[in-house]
């Protein structure tokens, strides 16, 4: 499949990152600055056109008469919509996807999709609000990630001392936990690897959780992690992904407080957000956020554009005994340095906005066996991914035991589809055409298609 | 540096030049050339062995792979190749020192042809033909053969640029397609489908089978091994032709016939370091042809000759139908120029490359108009689009180690005591991959007078011309070695 990334930024080079490690795709990158362009090529295995995105000559240079999908991520609107009017202009079996984020535009261009040839749109800031909106309502510092439409998810727990989890074999832990789940990856001194029955867990272990959803609920409460309900969030820096979250949060009766230094800005979400309280001020001054009350609010949401003020907040309010602290990291947010922090739960938006894409590129390739989604786990040593079972599939309707599986994959979470039930499979279950899996693997041997984690 | 990967890329380099040999070991036993039987058969083991351990060391190699191990693998990979390369030759005895065996198949991959032999007809027909193999592989560059062959390292393999640029050479090389693999396969099949073609052409010529495919791999790499002491000067006039012909061919950039595959005709029409190569040719042939008026009995004869040096020294080739040692020396003249321009950028052909000349001359170009207009704001353009200001100051960087180069191998090799002209046109014949020189390097002399010394620093131009200096010079820097 032919796909044109317009736009070298934070989301195109994520999104190169996640489509270039995939073979089925030819990649072809356009941004009107070629140091950056250079910079690009020689981390991935990509073609590089320098030039505006957005007139004829450039995009026919990248090839856009024969490519399947054009995806325009620059950082202007304007420029993303233009560039895929033109694109569309020039080969109408084109799909395109625009990064639209003015909250402004959002509702006109929702309107106008078919005449402005868009086939989707991302608003990488609506994005994150709606996952920093998920945490918040299901609290426990909880890194999540979602799969088969939100019925089973993988969750990260980190075993601190004291927890019920402390020093108990995985063989036991249904039992402990009063319900069924799967631990399917750990990380010990930054090292993931899956565990057998007879692992013991440790203080400060990562461990990876597969449950299906209401599940998770009851795990989080016999694990006591489930705090109280979030009544009052401090929000610091007031930029669109601040805004899109407040009104979120309004909506379900939480009282928003938005710390922005810019006074004018200030004014302007003041008139936007009728009901935020919006202060006026430096969010780094420890006074400031004293005289806020931050020890006090149930969570706290760092949010201004730097990620190393964001850090140094997350760690006040941390320090100040805030149960719920959100960081929004844009660099680095995978890396081995800041898991180490104690940062609360960490977000990046160009990480939700590329798997989102990704996800709609790899169902839009509709090529049977390969996976829905992928996502990245235990600092990227992981991965866990989204297949669904189709005709083609082997071992369908085989009880798991005797299907032969590849080292290092595991299937973690079965949806049954005829049943409508949500499965974390043992011995005996089996999967059949139609179902989702949630296989989980090493990042060593990289998978693209379901077949592969089966032994030959 | 990331030794480990190094080791496991040439472990896979090593593994391939062994499959290559068998051909030539196929060769010999069909012939029963006993002693070039045993030179590729213990070099085989030789490479087997090395191979093993190579991959046993490296084959769990750590990712992240670089700029600068990108082009010291590639640097390391061609000397190695060359060392265990030019075992059969030395095994068989057939070139009884080392340094000239290893001369001799520097001189093959790097598709220079100078050679230490005074007469090539005595040697066996597997070793003429690993020799000329040589040239042919070491054309498109064996890394682009890895590349078009293995799947390397599915993640983050941006770093194969270093080797397709390092290989392929040229101030701004990009890729045909997005996938490298592709990219490396499509030249490799243009490159193959070219071949063909001239070993067809020279078979309809009436020239036995043996001689087309040696004559058409080295002029495919624009080698110029001959398979005849003479080189191609004793086939007829219609094989010199099918020569010339397809010499000047594997000089045009590999990427015009990309385009001529994909039906963008206008674009290769236009594409000015085509139409200036093509001018220099023409205009090279018709002044040495009127230059040359009386030298040779017919005036068809005249053209056809000069014709041939023109074609086999601008695409640094080397083969030769005649002495040009003998011609006037306005015309010697004009093919000493033509050594220094070479062939398009991304052929197959060495040299400073058309390209790079044509950016040189019009940033001069640039530069003087400037003088006379200080406030002027000019870039530089090629084919309608404006170069980066760093493809102009690479150039410029490349022109200076150019030159420093040839000046400094020059003094070096002065210590064996031979003639200014000799000594100068064989530092340019080997550092541009071109072949013959001047005078005791001329087209019907050799290099074996050199002493070792002279040749080992011939050797280190030959590579340094062949991968665009870089990727040699890198390995004399203590930072490549060092975390410094």
């Amino acid at each position: 499949m032919k796909i044109i990334v317009a736009g070298d930024g934070k989301v195109g080079s994520t999104l190169l990152k996640q489509l270039s490690s995939d073979k089925n795709y030819d990649l072809t990158l356009i941004d009107s600055n070629s140091k950056v362009l250079a910079n690009t090529i020689e981390q991935y295995d990509v073609m590089a056109v320098t030039g505006n995105c957005a007139t004829m000559d450039v995009l026919k240079e990248a090839g856009v008469e024969s490519a399947d999908l054009l995806i325009a991520a620059t950082s202007k609107d304007e420029i993303n919509l233009l560039c895929c009017l033109t694109a569309y202009g020039l080969n109408p079996n084109l799909k395109t996807i625009a990064r639209i984020r003015n909250p402004e535009y959002h509702d006109q261009t929702h309107m106008l999709k078919d005449r402005f040839g868009l086939s989707f749109m991302v608003n990488p800031d609506y994005q994150a609000a709606r996952e920093i909106e998920r945490i918040l309502k299901y609290p426990g510092n909880l890194k999540r990630d979602y799969f088969a439409k939100a019925q089973i998810e993988i969750v990260e727990l980190k075993v601190f001392s004291g927890s019920p989890l402390e020093n108990v074999k995985l063989k036991d832990l249904n039992r402990i936990v009063k319900c069924k789940v799967l631990v399917c990856v750990v990380m010990r001194d930054n090292k993931a690897f899956a565990p057998d029955g007879d692992f013991k867990m440790l203080e400060g272990d990562l461990i990876y959780i597969t449950a299906p959803t209401e599940t998770l609920m009851v795990l989080l409460k016999n694990l006591h992690i489930i705090s109280n309900k979030i009544r009052r969030a401090v929000v610091c820096g007031g930029n669109r992904i601040s805004y899109y979250l407040a009104r979120a949060l309004q909506k379900s009766g939480i009282t928003v407080q938005i710390i922005e230094k810019d006074y004018d800005r200030c004014v302007e979400l003041a008139g936007l957000l009728p009901n935020t309280t919006i202060v006026h001020g430096d969010a780094s001054s420890q006074t400031l956020l004293r005289s806020e009350h931050i020890d006090q609010c149930d969570a706290l949401i760092t949010m201004t554009g730097l990620d190393e003020l964001n850090m140094i907040i997350s760690l006040y309010g941390s320090h100040a005994g805030v149960p719920q602290v959100i960081t929004s990291i844009g660099h680095l947010a995978d890396s081995p340095i800041i898991t180490g922090l104690n940062l609360g739960s960490i977000i990046s938006p160009k990480e939700l906005c590329s798997n989102l894409i990704v996800s709609y590129v790899r169902a839009m390739k509709n090529q049977t066996g390969a996976a829905n989604s992928i996502h990245p786990i235990a600092n990227g040593q992981a991965e866990a991914l989204e297949f669904v079972v189709d005709g083609n599939t082997f071992h369908c309707n085989e009880p798991l035991k005797d299907i032969p599986l590849k080292k290092g994959s595991l299937i973690a979470g079965i949806r049954h589809e005829a049943t409508n039930t949500t499965e974390i499979p043992n011995g005996n279950s089996s999967f059949q055409k139609g179902d989702i899996l949630i296989v989980v693997t090493s990042s060593n041997n990289v998978v693209y298609q379901l077949n592969e984690i089966f032994e030959k | 540096m990331n030794y480990r990967m190094m080791g496991k890329f040439l472990s896979q380099i090593l593994f391939f030049e062994a499959l290559f040999m068998i051909p030539a070991l196929c060769i010999s036993l069909v012939n029963h050339e006993s002693a070039a039987i045993k030179g590729f058969l213990i070099t085989i083991v030789i490479l087997t062995i090395l191979i093993t351990i190579l991959y046993l060391l490296c084959k769990d190699a750590p990712s992240g792979f670089y700029a600068k191990d990108g082009l010291a693998c590639v640097g390391i990979t061609w000397i190695v190749m060359g060392l265990l390369g030019c075992l059969p030759f030395y095994i068989s005895r057939e070139i009884p020192s080392y340094i000239d065996s290893f001369f001799e198949i520097v001189s093959g991959f790097t598709t220079t042809g100078s050679s230490i032999l005074p007469e090539v007809e005595s040697l066996s027909r597997g070793i003429l033909y690993w020799r000329s193999f040589s040239h042919w592989v070491g054309g498109m560059g064996v890394l682009v053969f890895l590349l078009a062959i293995a799947s390397v390292n599915k993640r983050s393999s941006g770093f194969t640029m270093h080797l397709l640029r390092a290989e392929s050479p040229g101030p701004d090389v990009g890729k045909l397609v997005p996938k490298m693999k592709q990219t490396a396969e499509i030249l490799y099949l243009i490159y193959i489908a070219i071949t063909i073609l001239n070993i067809i052409f020279l078979l309809i010529g009436h020239m036995p089978l043996f001689d087309s495919i040696c004559t058409a791999f080295g002029t495919a790499g624009t080698g110029g091994f001959g398979i005849k002491n003479d080189s191609i000067a004793s086939y007829s006039p219609y094989l010199q032709n099918v020569c010339t012909v397809f010499m000047l061919l594997f000089g045009v950039n590999f990427s015009c016939y990309y385009l001529l595959l994909v039906k963008q005709f206008k674009s290769v029409w236009k594409d000015e370091e085509l139409r200036l190569y093509l001018g220099i040719v023409f205009g090279s042939i018709a002044l040495i042809t009127w230059n040359l008026h009386g030298f040779y009995k017919t005036f068809e004869e005249t053209v056809r000759h000069a014709a041939f040096q023109v074609a086999t020294v601008i695409t640094t080739t080397g083969f030769a139908t005649t002495n040009f040692d003998l011609w006037p020396s306005f015309s010697k003249s004009i093919l000493l120029v033509l050594m220094l321009v070479g062939a398009c950028a991304g052929s197959t052909g060495g040299g400073f490359k058309v390209g790079r000349f044509l950016f040189l001359m019009k940033n001069l170009r640039r530069n003087i108009r400037q003088v006379l207009h200080p406030q002027k704001v000019m870039v530089v353009r090629n084919n309608n689009h404006v170069v980066n200001e760093k493809v102009v100051d690479n150039v410029n960087a490349y022109l200076a180690a150019y030159i420093l180069i040839i000046i400094f191998s020059y003094i070096l090799i002065s210590l064996d005591g031979f003639s200014i002209t000799t000594n100068i046109s064989a530092v340019i014949a080997c550092f541009n991959n071109i072949g013959p020189g001047f005078d005791a390097v001329g087209p019907t002399c050799n290099f074996g007078a050199y002493s070792a010394f002279s040749k080992l620093v011939l050797i280190m131009d030959m590579l340094a011309g062949r991968l665009e200096i870089f990727p040699i010079l890198i390995l004399f820097s203590r930072s490549t070695w060092t975390h410094r």
